[in-house]
């Protein structure tokens, strides 16, 4: 995306057959460009000639609001940027802090912040499962997803009041306990999910239909995915083993087994199984996690007013839909000098073109929906 | 008034009485159809579905319907004014019109034409107008790739859906809708036991004539809004609307008419008298069924949580009492009149059970691409629909030069046909891999 490419967009050549080419512009307000995403679409019949991405329409300056709050006072912000995935924002930029600090949340609270952040994980991608496979229109599988995701809801409010924008890490540990019940909600919720997931997967994974409209479709090879600075499950189905939680390990998952589930081909079909796959070792991890919370202090000995040392900070995790890096530059005083987010919905979303050209009109729904984007991410 | 009822101004007052009784009834089945929809919907999803208006939700198309009629009217700019305002008119005229020749009973049919199936496909084939009018009207980039779509798929499912039909068609040796009925009397069998895979494509081609997931491309939601309906608002909609499920309960009443023995109890050709008397066992069974649904809205009333819902659910069972109660009081009356109102409650509760299949499969599979879905009509369906009817063609003959069982030869016809269908289906499958080729 190099510069504004929308009047060669205009450009209407004729095609093979000698019909005019279409402009399609899909969004804001399409039903699937899930959220405010506006897509120009150049089309000789139904094959996309050619597209371009145009964002900004949830623009809030949530980088911008970062330099007139405290540290702590802009915590709560970063929930808003990818709102399905309140809590994993909320790790990345508390880490980062720490990291600013010169400080680590005690080894409680990286547990407690590691179960969080996998449920979260797994209810992002019930969330990316049912809209995805409601835009390719299986109808059904959204509500049983959202039936599970539910349960995971239910569990951050019994943790911390919210459901969606958690604000449940706070700079330096935890600012709650607990609460009683905590272990055997996350158990009950566990064994519960391994059936569920089984049953989704007889709804999708060997349907006709869905093998027909994801495999081959919107295909990125390992190359290209790392040229476009791609993370996340759609790296991972394109054959690259990466993934922070092992590469660079962060808040408790050096302690928990885990696999890494990838693929070769890089199509829509891939991704969905890689997630799949994601969901059930997030669900391990979580198991492994309850076993053994360690007794402890939740909160790091940090002081009320955050004055970090000048100098700046890169720290990334692996959110649900790749890495999340906060980079923060300290002048010494309680507000950041500048926050800038590296998110990956953004970065990911710059593949779209990559995969979109060549394929039909249907497809480029069921290539938006593979990449999993979250604009309030995207246009922050 | 002897010489009112004479038989020469019946036959002129009947059908005129008939046709007015269908059009004013079909808007509210369509409207039921779609609670029905809803409400299978959301069993489907874990969910209740409709339950504000009324018990249940049971007024809901009563309230859908009034909000619709109180719609804004939208003309686009930019759209073909007079082209816009026909072409739902087309769509619903036509759907409507192909009523005549439906048989709902032995007596309830408007018009018994001895081309009566032809007449219904070439009429139901023609609503195709009304969406490709539509799309083009309303000069809108949605709406004209929805209208293609449903040209090219109507063309193309029309095609494989006739085949089928042709299967029954040579059991039947009649193209009036009554005579293939009564085929089915004389042959003592269904038609779809004779030929199950004509029954199967007829089934798969009429949801993607009606456009009916997953072969909803023309409207499908999450690609082109709403296809070629986009445009269009309230009433002008709502026609449209009514057109899709009058078309829908028209492909019913064929696949009713040609494979499931059409106004036909079970075992209609078996006459067991109960003791003593002159009323068949097996007539009594749909009165007991609809006992059964009144004496459960009467159980389910008096658990409704507020008062009026008590008092609509009661009314409920009290209209399914009266209907069961008719079909009870048609035992005593003449033969006539028996099997016009028990032909008529059989043959709405096959349509309705063939149209829960396509509820259900609307809740069950994503959609086809376009050109899965035109691979799917043109390489698999096509072909498998010529195969089975060589082989029901064949089967007829042997039966006719060597005599025998010609369901027994049937069978054969049909695992000849499966083999067919397991090549076909497996050479889908080696292509279904290969990305679509430039420029198709």
């Amino acid at each position: 995306m190099t510069g504004p490419r929308i009047p060669e967009l205009s450009n209407v050549s004729t095609t093979v057959l000698g019909a005019d080419e279409i402009i399609l512009n899909m969004g804001p307000q399409h039903p699937s460009t899930h959220g405010v995403l506006r897509v120009k679409l150049k089309l000789d019949g139904e094959r996309v000639v050619d597209s371009e991405c145009i964002i900004g329409y949830l623009h809030r300056g949530v980088e911008k609001i970062a330099e007139h709050r405290s540290y702590q006072q802009f915590a709560p912000y970063v929930d808003r940027m990818d709102y399905v995935a309140a809590v994993s924002n909320g790790l990345g930029y508390c880490e980062a802090a720490e990291k600013l600090l010169g400080t680590e949340a005690p080894i409680r609270a990286r547990v407690v912040r590691t179960i969080l952040t996998e449920l979260q994980r797994i209810a992002s991608h019930l969330l990316w499962l049912g809209t995805h496979a409601l835009d390719i229109g299986a109808l059904t599988p959204v509500f049983y997803c959202f039936r599970e995701r539910e349960e995971i809801l239910k569990i951050f409010e019994k943790y911390c009041g919210a459901r969606l924008t958690t604000h449940a890490f706070r700079i330096g540990g935890l600012q709650y306990e607990t609460y009683d019940g905590f272990e055997q909600d996350v158990k009950r919720f566990c064994d519960d999910f391994a059936r569920r997931i089984d049953e989704y997967e007889t709804l999708l994974t060997e349907n006709r239909i869905w093998v027909g409209r994801t495999k081959g479709v919107g295909i990125l090879s390992a190359a290209d995915a790392i040229a476009l600075g791609v993370t996340g499950p759609v790296l991972r189905a394109s054959g690259v083993k990466w993934d922070l939680r092992k590469a660079m390990p962060y808040a408790a998952y050096d302690q928990y087994k885990f696999e890494i589930p990838t693929r070769e081909t890089g199509d829509t079909y891939d991704r969905y199984v890689v997630r799949m796959e994601e969901m059930r070792q997030s669900r391990l991890i979580c198991l492994q996690a309850i076993e053994n919370i360690p007794a402890g202090p939740i909160m790091a000995r940090i002081g009320k007013v955050l004055k970090p040392p000048p100098g700046e900070v890169y720290h990334s995790i692996e959110a649900p839909k790749g890495e999340l890096g906060y980079y923060i530059v300290s002048d010494g005083t309680t507000q950041p000098y500048r926050v800038r987010v590296r998110p990956p919905s953004f970065i990911n979303l710059q593949a779209f073109d990559k995969m979109a050209r060549g394929s039909l009109v249907a497809d480029v729904v069921a290539i938006i929906g593979t990449i999993d984007i979250v604009l309030g991410e995207v246009d922050r | 008034m002897s010489h009112l009822l004479s038989p020469s101004i019946m036959q002129l007052v009947l059908p005129v009485l008939y046709a007015v009784v269908i059009v004013a009834v079909l808007p509210l089945l369509a409207g039921y159809i779609v609670l029905v929809e809803r409400k299978v919907m959301a069993d489907m999803q874990a969910r209740l579905g409709p339950m504000r208006v009324g018990p249940h939700g049971l007024l809901q198309p009563i309230a859908d319907a009034v909000k619709l009629l109180l719609k804004e009217d939208i003309i686009p700019d930019k759209a073909d004014r007079l082209l816009f305002w026909l072409a739902p008119l087309v769509s619903v005229t036509m759907a409507l019109l192909a009523y005549a020749a439906l048989p709902i009973g032995p007596a309830f049919q408007i018009a018994d034409l001895n081309i009566g199936l032809l007449f219904i496909l070439a009429v139901s084939s023609l609503g195709i107008y009304g969406i490709v009018l539509g799309g083009w009207a309303s000069n809108s980039h949605y709406s004209l790739l929805g209208a293609l779509r449903s040209a090219a798929q109507l063309v193309s499912y029309e095609t494989a859906a006739g085949l089928g039909l042709i299967s029954a068609l040579l059991l039947a040796g009649s193209l009036s809708m009554k005579d293939i009925v009564l085929a089915q009397y004389d042959q003592g069998i269904w038609f779809i036991f004779y030929v199950p895979i004509g029954f199967f494509i007829y089934m798969v081609g009429s949801i993607a004539e009606t456009n009916r997931a997953p072969f909803d491309l023309p409207e499908a939601e999450s690609e082109l809004v709403a296809g070629y309906m986009t445009e269009y608002s309230g009433f002008r909609w709502s026609l449209y609307f009514l057109a899709e499920y009058a078309n829908m309960i028209i492909v019913a009443g064929i696949a009713t008419t040609l494979f499931l023995g059409g106004w036909l109890r079970p075992f209609a050709s078996s006459h067991t008298a109960l003791p003593g008397t002159s009323i068949e066992l097996l007539d009594a069974l749909p009165s007991l069924l609809v006992l059964g649904v009144a004496l459960y809205c009467f159980y389910l009333a008096p658990k409704q949580p507020v008062k009026i819902q008590k008092l609509v659910m009661a009314m409920a069972g009290g209209l399914c009492l009266i209907i069961a109660g008719a079909l009870a009081g048609a035992l005593l009356a003449p033969p006539a009149v028996l099997q016009g109102i028990h032909g008529a409650f059989w043959f709405l509760a096959k349509v309705f059970a063939y149209i829960y299949f396509f509820l259900w499969f609307r809740f069950t599979f994503p959609r086809y691409r376009f050109d899965q879905l035109m691979r799917l009509g043109w390489r698999f369906l096509i072909p498998l629909a010529l195969v089975n009817l060589i082989a029901t063609a064949t089967a007829l003959l042997a039966t006719r030069e060597w005599g025998g069982s010609l369901f027994l030869y049937t069978i054969l016809a049909d695992a000849v046909t499966l083999a067919v269908a397991m090549f076909l289906a497996k050479n889908d499958e080696v292509d279904s891999i290969v990305p679509v080729a430039d420029g198709e």
